[in-house]
């Protein structure tokens, strides 16, 4: 564990909540900046670093949101970075705060993200780019992002024996959470002959096993730990690690948007765990703990199947366990182990630059014993993860 | 009758046509080290310090890792039929090269006919077209068409009840 003058505070968090309200991307941002800041006691001009995530479907604004942000609460001369790493890029804006505070360049940092999604699958930006392979595969594939996340399901159900009802039990879980959540997008309970009689969208996955594109903004105000003692906040939670490592060669899974995985033919030997591993690894490591030490995480369930291989990518369970952790229980609130008791992208939807940033909100909350309904009980270590594409991905340890 | 239409590829240099098509990808002179599409600046194997691959053709045929299929429209750029026609998607393993590729699956195959491990056999087909051309991709056809399977739920099977994008608006 490092000391703690190696320690970042999280002494604020704030959303906007969740939906398809169809409004500028920048009043999400301000609600969940504006929350943060009055959770953390901190006035805006006291915000030394903002640290903005960026999207990429609303414009130069969204492409530079960081100042987006600064000019929407009022130009304070703070220093600025705004950051993109598609589904990483709220971590990413995490890692870049926290590393100003650590590097004792500045004490106190706002980090914001938030989107406004247009409707249906998600598309490339516009324009026709013949050299861009996420244009490319849209238009040669029809290769939408849930059929890859059906590829990964179906290899699952081959490999690992998983079942359509498997599937179901994480959507019925993660609803009973989102369902305790004010800021979750779908708050409706769902039973699994429900979830089984939605539409098939990506055999085997259904509408409601793939999560949907979502408007919505989060916040954190982040601080040195002598700050957060002059402010009289005792035992903050604190960032125990933030991974943002990239994968290794040969990747030998097909991930967006690739028309194909890296070759193994040129190297010899044992191949490296695969990317979502060690994402978590990483995370592990920097932090000096291990999967045992974790009381619950908030993992990328971009469809209910995926939701399964995080459990084994984070180190709950071994390899083709997981869906005895969904059928035992294992990851409900009040399991061994709770997965996404926020109700994870299945009751959000993805608010793309939000959506690490949120993560890393319900774990505050929960550790601090503010999560309400939702709350797991003796929360003191959660651990955040998330995959995007082009090789980003993240991996978020948090403490108290 | 119909004029017979000019066929072109739908994506230059990906892919040779004629009776036996194979996709056009890249080997490293010195690794090994194979890519699709084509790696035209550095090879990607971090041990090797080469420049361009050389062109090759691609193993022909392959065994299916996974598949799926699309049973809504996928958003332009696809270039989609009205009304839309469900499809099926692969990703084949090639022995030799080491790799797994993706493609359509030819031939109004559905997922009930397919199954992990099986052979597939690359093939050109007819992607979209428009007053003047057909513009062709490479596609995956079953070396042997196996009966489908009771119980699993095709996109053709859907499609028949389903009432286009409807659903699929929702989703990433």
């Amino acid at each position: 564990m490092t000391a703690s003058g190696d320690q970042v505070a999280v002494i604020g968090a704030g959303m906007h909540p969740w939906g398809k309200w169809g409004r500028n991307f920048v009043e999400y941002g301000v609600a969940a900046a504006r929350q943060a800041l009055d959770d953390a006691g901190v006035t805006w001009g006291e915000v030394q670093f903002v640290s903005g995530a960026d999207t990429i479907r609303n414009g130069y604004p969204g492409f530079v949101s960081g100042a987006t942000f600064a000019q929407a609460l009022g130009w304070s001369g703070a220093r600025v970075t705004s950051s993109y790493a598609a589904c990483a890029s709220g971590a990413t804006a995490i890692a870049a705060a926290r590393a100003q505070i650590l590097a004792g360049l500045c004490d106190v940092a706002l980090v914001v993200g938030a989107d406004t999604t247009p409707k249906g699958f998600f598309a490339p930006v516009g324009g026709e780019r013949r050299d861009d392979p996420d244009w490319l595969r849209f238009h040669l594939l029809g290769a939408t992002n849930p059929a890859y996340f059906a590829l990964y399901a179906r290899r699952r159900m081959e490999i690992f024996g998983s079942t359509e009802q498997d599937f179901a039990a994480v959507k019925v879980k993660n609803s009973h959470n989102g369902h305790m959540n004010p800021n979750a997008r779908y708050r409706a309970e769902v039973t699994a002959e429900e979830v089984l009689a939605s539409p098939m969208v990506a055999n085997p996955l259904r509408l409601m096993e793939i999560c949907a594109t979502s408007d919505g903004g989060a916040a954190l105000v982040l601080s040195s730990m002598d700050f957060a003692r002059r402010r009289s906040i005792s035992h903050p939670v604190t960032i125990r690690a933030v991974s943002t490592v990239t994968p290794r060669f040969p990747q030998t899974v097909i991930e967006m948007p690739n028309f194909a995985t890296d070759s193994a033919a040129g190297v010899d030997g044992t191949l490296h765990p695969g990317f979502r591993r060690s994402i978590a690894l990483a995370a592990y490591e920097e932090a000096g703990i291990g999967p045992e030490d974790v009381d619950l995480a908030e993992v990328y369930d971009l469809s209910c199947a995926l939701e399964l291989d995080w459990y084994e990518d984070i180190g709950l369970c071994k390899e083709g366990e997981a869906e005895r952790l969904i059928r035992d229980g294992d990851t409900a609130i009040g399991g061994r182990i709770p997965v996404n008791p926020s109700g994870g992208l299945s009751s959000f939807g993805e608010a793309i630059p939000a959506q690490a940033i949120a993560q890393v909100c319900e774990l505050t909350w929960q550790l601090r014993g503010d999560a309400g309904a939702r709350q797991v009980e003796g929360a003191r270590l959660g651990l955040a993860a998330n995959q995007g594409l082009f090789g980003h991905g993240s991996s978020v340890v948090l403490a108290r | 009758m119909a004029r017979v239409k000019e066929q072109l590829p739908a994506v230059e240099g990906w892919f040779s046509t004629g009776e036996e098509p194979a996709l056009i990808g890249g080997r490293c002179g010195t690794c090994g080290t194979y890519s699709f599409p084509r790696e035209a600046l550095y090879c990607r194997n971090p041990d090797c310090d080469a420049g361009p691959s050389e062109e090759v053709a691609l193993s022909r045929r392959g065994r299916v890792w996974s598949y799926t299929d699309a049973c809504y429209g996928p958003p332009p750029p696809f270039v989609a039929v009205d009304p839309f026609v469900p499809f099926c998607i692969a990703a084949v393993e090639l022995a030799t090269e080491k790799m797994v590729v993706m493609g359509q699956v030819a031939g109004h195959v559905g997922v009930d006919e397919l199954a992990i491990g099986d052979e597939v056999e690359l093939i050109t087909d007819v992607l979209y077209e428009d007053d003047d051309h057909e513009y062709l991709v490479w596609k995956w056809q079953p070396v042997t068409r196996r009966d489908p399977r009771p119980g699993a739920r095709s996109a053709k099977a859907q499609s028949a009840g389903s009432t286009g994008s409807d659903s699929g608006a929702l989703i990433k």
